[in-house]
């Protein structure tokens, strides 16, 4: 029996994890490449949720819905970069509240299109029941979830760092007037980083939805944490937003699982530490 | 100060004074209160966002510290006097650990972390159900009697709201004329210089914190009076956000700005919230448009409108007789 809680909970903080891997890679790279911490992040998260229930309410292929809604998603991302934060560009401080502007409309749209109750997103068919080994019941879902994030988190380390848009993108981030100069579009590459960041988002809000549902507020919850773990692995770099994931993955489930009072005050605690020693982060390519 | 600088303060000064005798109807009363507490919480992140270029989205987190202590304490059975300063002090300590933290980010970071340490707060609020009470919030027993005077009702207690925010607003008025003012505004807009000058940046922008943290406390206490309740929605990202919009709106940088700020938005919210339900959708669309198309905010931009009409007035009768002189 306590071997089956440990089990779980560890399974549990290792697909929500990969969950906020999902989230994070993307906002991380955003941060990296514009210098805009994307507060909306956490809104689009949610709103793949939503699109994923309303999908797989249509009776949608669970695989082929967190698609969709990862590109839609994505497309409203597009939007938001070209001809919202285009208007002020230069203005970081500015965008960066326009990000926070634009998060609490799509939370309130959300909020009148959804209703305020939860809403489960049922989990493919194939995966709701618990893959038994040795004695133990594991979750499949969970492990499914865990191993996309691996997948998603090897093909992004190969499309940044063998790949052409990959170098272009690493160009933007350590200097982007450099890059500018030697001839990188760099406008396109910041429309492409925020199609993809927020296409990322969209299908971690499916993949997160059986295990989370979605509801209002779970834009609130969700961005803190991205947050967090970039400020733990350092803005701009994948591995440094890998590592922050799952450790804040790690600490906030077992929080709420052993010390559901404080489960917030665990992530300040990694928080102070690393900001105190190590400002830029685990692995931080750019200042925050 | 020049003659219209103390007109206009008096101008205020009675005006403000008239309120309740102007407006009898209690709601209204009560609306003018919410506008002066709100408008001391964004004078206190206009004194870091105005002057010191920091942009905080963790303000609500002081509502949270100096809030439930304040609550807490009083429920304990302490003296009221004597909850609010333990309030106000340990929130202010908490204004210096948060300055420190989030110092570490000078630049767009700062804004990251001080709304994780919002947020954090706010988590905190929402999960300790022991001490917080969780999401049914607390309630506060009842108003202070500050110096036997009874501010239950709701003149007397605008009355007790403006008296605070009077000795507050002396206090930041002060503040932006003084040298540390100045340098804290040079560290703004010219860091390395500053530090080539011999200002410590560091110490600068963490006195500001700390003294912006101060004053949201002290706006904190009123706020939980006023109420009589907290909840975790008083510590949402959305009040923090409200709050920003306010200084930015009004105009930050000016002392007047974040105080129309602050009525706009509070009227509004009234007003709209008891048509239809839609404010945050109204909050995001008004942030979105105010940073765009109005960067510098409402009072600097209607002052430069004034200025130009004055210049145009001025010029528009001499112009012809000047275009004869040949230029100086």
């Amino acid at each position: 029996m306590q071997w089956q809680f440990w089990i779980i909970q560890t399974l549990n903080s290792l697909a929500f994890g990969g969950l906020l891997f999902l989230l994070s890679s993307g906002f991380s790279l955003i941060f990296g490449l514009m210098r805009i911490p994307n507060l909306a992040h956490g809104a689009f998260f949610m709103l793949g949720a939503y699109f994923g229930y309303s999908l797989l309410a249509r009776g949608g292929n669970f695989w082929l819905v967190a698609l969709a809604a990862g590109l839609g998603v994505g497309g409203i991302g597009i939007v938001l970069e070209r001809f919202v934060l285009r208007q002020i560009a230069g203005n970081e401080q500015g965008q960066v509240l326009v990000t926070l502007g634009v998060s609490f409309i799509i939370a309130d749209i959300c909020l009148l299109a959804w209703t305020g109750d939860p809403m489960p997103l049922p989990a493919p068919q194939a995966l709701r029941r618990p893959l038994l080994f040795a004695g133990y019941a594991f979750p499949t879902y969970r492990l499914v979830v865990l191993g996309i994030a691996l997948v998603a988190a090897v093909a992004l380390y190969i499309l940044m760092e063998r790949t052409r848009l990959g170098a272009m993108i690493r160009a933007g981030v350590d200097d982007m007037e450099m890059a500018r100069g030697v001839g990188i579009p760099v406008s396109r590459l910041f429309t492409t980083v925020f199609l993809l960041g927020a296409a990322l988002a969209g299908i971690g809000g499916v993949l997160g939805g059986p295990i989370l549902n979605a509801y209002p507020g779970l834009d609130a919850d969700m961005l803190p944490l991205a947050l967090i773990v970039v400020i733990l692995g350092g803005a701009g770099s994948l591995l440094g937003a890998f590592v922050g994931s799952f450790v804040v993955g790690f600490l906030y489930n077992f929080g709420i699982a052993l010390a559901p009072d404080l489960a917030y005050f665990v992530l300040f605690l990694p928080m102070v530490l690393v900001l105190v020693f190590l400002p830029q982060g685990l692995f931080g390519r750019v200042q925050l | 100060m020049n003659r219209r600088t103390i007109i206009a303060i008096a101008v205020a000064a009675v005006c403000l004074l008239a309120v309740p005798r102007l407006i009898v109807n209690e709601f209204y009363v009560n609306l003018a209160s919410q506008v002066l507490i709100y408008a001391l919480f964004a004078l206190s992140v206009n004194l870091m966002l105005g002057y010191g270029g920091m942009v905080s989205l963790g303000h609500a987190a002081y509502l949270g510290v100096a809030g439930y202590t304040c609550i807490l304490l009083t429920i304990a059975g302490y003296d009221q006097l004597l909850a609010a300063a333990a309030a106000v002090a340990l929130s202010t300590a908490f204004a210096v650990l948060f300055g420190v933290l989030s110092l570490r980010a000078p630049g767009l970071g700062f804004i990251m972390i001080t709304l994780a340490i919002g947020q954090i707060v706010w988590g905190v609020a929402y999960r300790y159900n022991d001490l917080t009470g969780g999401d049914n919030g607390l309630r506060h027993p009842e108003r202070p009697m500050p110096f036997g005077f009874d501010i239950r009702d709701a003149e007397s207690f605008y009355y007790f709201t403006l008296i605070v925010f009077a000795i507050a607003f002396f206090f930041l008025w002060r503040f932006d004329r003084s040298p540390f003012g100045a340098s804290l505004m040079g560290t703004r807009d010219q860091p390395r210089r500053m530090r080539m000058l011999g200002h410590n940046v560091y110490l600068v922008r963490l006195l500001t914190f700390t003294f912006a943290g101060f004053w949201a406390s002290i706006a904190s206490i009123l706020y939980v009076y006023y109420n009589l309740f907290l909840s975790p929605h008083a510590l949402a990202l959305q009040q923090s956000a409200e709050i920003l919009l306010m200084a930015i709106l009004g105009g930050a940088s000016s002392l007047t700005g974040p105080i129309v700020g602050a009525a706009i938005i509070t009227l509004v919210k009234n007003v709209v919230s008891s048509y239809v339900e839609r404010w945050n959708t109204l909050l995001g669309v008004v942030f979105v448009a105010v940073i765009i198309f109005m960067p510098y905010g409402l009072v600097p931009g209607c002052r430069e409108l004034w200025r130009r009409y004055q210049a145009r007035r001025r010029t528009d009768a001499p112009d012809r007789k000047q275009t004869s002189e040949p230029a100086a």
